[in-house]
């Protein structure tokens, strides 16, 4: 094909349209949102998760049992169209129970994660702000702490606490609160020292301002992952807690309780065992999936 | 080197002084003592019992007797097996678990590692998938549904393996694969990612281009660089391994340390619980102290960050 000088025409040279800028900006949330999309994994742990909590939340509504309803008649049967996943040794159904399971799991699992980032910003955020001698002493309470075998601790504060929901959260609040508060700190050490804090320090802004307006925001990221990535090592902890019956209390179940008390039986009845067992597992995917994504979405530089 | 040893066994000695401490006063904060039972017990009974274990003492004095009485490496008495002490428990129990865990830690080692770097190596072809595939799955399955999947399919349904019990070596492998499962798919996960770290480096492209074959440019440069991370994670494992056999142990009817900590906290058997967590810490907080020495050895970078914080 020939070219010709018809075939071109001059484009328009505004310079002031050329600067202009056409598309809206992407935020930082946005991009994050669009990188996490992109991956399979972590998008098929967060439908996982939104299916789990809305199982969690309307389940127990919709199912005909309650979880402490027993009926001696109906013990240890198998998976039937009356009782979908089968019935426990006491005759109660078993879907029924891992429903509500789930519900006790899931509030471990955020209450948890809740908990120790909250503790974990302010402790770290306050070592990380201040630096020199004051972070000193708190990260050599930090060290001392991290050395010390935390599960032996929470173990050891629910047998002082005695079991229950409660006294899980307070246990896993005052020990898993380590990691976020040193994430915290090295976030906030080296972005104090970026050059927009100096500015919005030179021009008058006052140190609360700082710390929510510009550390705060920028590491959320690190924040958010450690949280998602905290909140199945509670529900892993708290099945732990509950299987060597340390637990929430009777009739009340959680997956770990469930999965411990069909232990007993396990050669005769080993359904009663896979199923809280599955529940366990698919939650702990989704979550390290989900946790995963949003490390490889949120902090595009670490990414291999 | 010699001073940064003895600055960090110094933070040892103390650490371990701390936890003993703190150990002694949440136990001592139960309210009611050890020996509250629903049904009260004649006062003459209660009066013995209360002075063979000394709870009439004033609190300090009691304090001051169990760190003397630790200082001579005796953990006290068990409130539940009379005439045992938490000595000749721990004495019982824990070479049985020593065996399980380090069977257990070497065979994550001389699995997970060479899966990582095999699947680093192959990056986003059907080897990487594959493996680590596997180690989602084990970094995502509680130890005890591990160890009760492994009983059900191997012990009751094929009948290859024995479902408990300890003594021969048969008995071992089932207890190994559910404690390795965790720290086997976590190094592989570890290994992968600091493999592919290292390949991106520099010196690698120069030993490349020096001539040197890829297989020795795998071995010399890239192993011996991207192990130092399991190095660090080898602390946290053995914790793992720790609280892992509580479970393991108690699944496979294997009479270890785990099983009698389990049983303690079921029995509320307050100075084997208090004895046992402080034997653990110790013990960590040892093992960290010597992993930290050899990280120091194998890698003297470490000084140079360590001297800047």
């Amino acid at each position: 094909m020939e070219y010709s000088a018809e075939m071109f025409k001059p484009i328009n040279k505004d310079i002031d349209s050329a600067e202009a800028i056409v598309r809206p900006s992407v935020t930082y949330w946005q991009d994050a949102w669009r990188r996490l999309k992109k991956n399979r994994m972590a998008m098929v742990g967060l439908w996982t998760i939104v299916a789990i909590l809305v199982i969690a939340i309307f389940g127990p509504m919709v199912s005909p049992y309650s979880y402490s309803d027993q009926n001696l008649e109906e013990q240890n049967q198998y998976c039937s169209s009356k009782h979908w996943l089968g019935t426990d040794d006491l005759g109660r159904d078993l879907l029924t129970r891992i429903m509500y399971g789930a519900r006790i799991s899931l509030t471990v699992g955020f209450l948890a994660s809740l908990l120790n980032l909250t503790v974990g910003v302010i402790y770290g955020g306050i070592s990380g702000f201040y630096g020199g001698k004051i972070d000193n002493i708190m990260m050599r309470i930090v060290e001392v702490l991290n050395a010390i075998p935390m599960l032996l601790y929470v173990i050891l504060l629910m047998v002082i606490l005695e079991p229950g929901l409660q006294n899980i959260l307070i246990a896993l609040g005052l020990v898993y609160w380590l990691g976020m508060a040193r994430i915290v700190r090295g976030q906030v050490l080296s972005l104090k020292e970026q050059d927009y804090v100096l500015a919005a320090r030179s021009i008058g802004a006052s140190n609360w301002q700082i710390i929510t307006k510009h550390l705060i925001p920028n590491a959320m990221g690190p924040i958010i992952v450690t949280a998602t990535l905290n909140i199945p090592s509670a529900i892993f902890t708290e099945a732990f807690l509950s299987f060597i019956g340390l637990g929430v209390n009777a009739p009340m179940a959680s997956w770990g309780v469930l999965a411990s008390d069909a232990l007993q039986s396990f050669r005769s009845y080993p359904w009663q065992l896979f199923f809280p067992a599955i529940a366990i597992s698919i939650t702990m995917f989704a979550f390290n999936f989900l946790g995963d994504g949003l490390r490889d979405a949120l902090d595009p530089k670490q990414r291999k | 080197m010699g001073s940064y040893v003895l600055r960090r066994f110094i933070s040892v000695i103390l650490v371990i002084f701390v936890v003993a401490t703190a150990t002694f006063f949440l136990m001592h904060a139960i309210p009611g003592g050890p020996f509250k039972r629903e049904k009260a017990l004649p006062p003459a009974i209660q009066r013995n019992i209360e002075e063979r274990y000394k709870l009439n003492d004033p609190l300090w004095k009691q304090y001051v007797d169990y760190i003397g009485n630790l200082l001579r490496g005796d953990l006290g008495p068990s409130y539940k097996y009379l005439g045992r002490s938490v000595n000749d428990i721990i004495r019982e129990g824990f070479p049985i678990s020593a065996h399980l865990g380090l069977v257990s830690v070497v065979f994550a080692l001389l699995v997970g590692v060479p899966c990582g770097i095999i699947s680093a190596l192959k990056q986003n072809q059907w080897q990487d998938n594959f493996i680590m595939a596997f180690a989602i799955i084990g970094v995502s399955v509680p130890s005890f549904v591990m160890a009760t999947l492994l009983m059900y399919v191997f012990a009751v349904k094929l009948q290859w393996l024995p479902a408990a019990m300890w003594g021969t070596p048969k008995h071992v492998i089932l207890p190994m694969l559910a404690l390795a499962g965790f720290p086997t798919a976590f190094f592989a996960r570890l290994m992968r990612s600091s493999t592919l770290d290292v390949l991106s480096q520099d010196y690698i492209r120069t030993a490349r281009s020096k001539g040197l074959s890829w297989g020795a440019v795998v071995y010399k440069h890239v192993i011996k660089n991207a192990i130092l991370p399991v190095v660090t994670y080898l602390g946290p494992l053995i914790a793992g391994i720790i609280t892992g056999s509580f479970v393991v142990e108690n699944i496979f009817a294997i009479p270890g340390l785990g099983r009698y900590y389990v049983t303690s906290i079921y029995n509320r058997d307050y100075t084997t619980i208090m004895g046992v967590t402080i034997f653990y810490s110790a013990l960590l907080v040892m093992l960290n102290f010597l992993v930290d020495i050899a990280y120091c050895w194998i890698d003297p970078r470490i000084k140079l960050t360590d001297a800047k914080e």
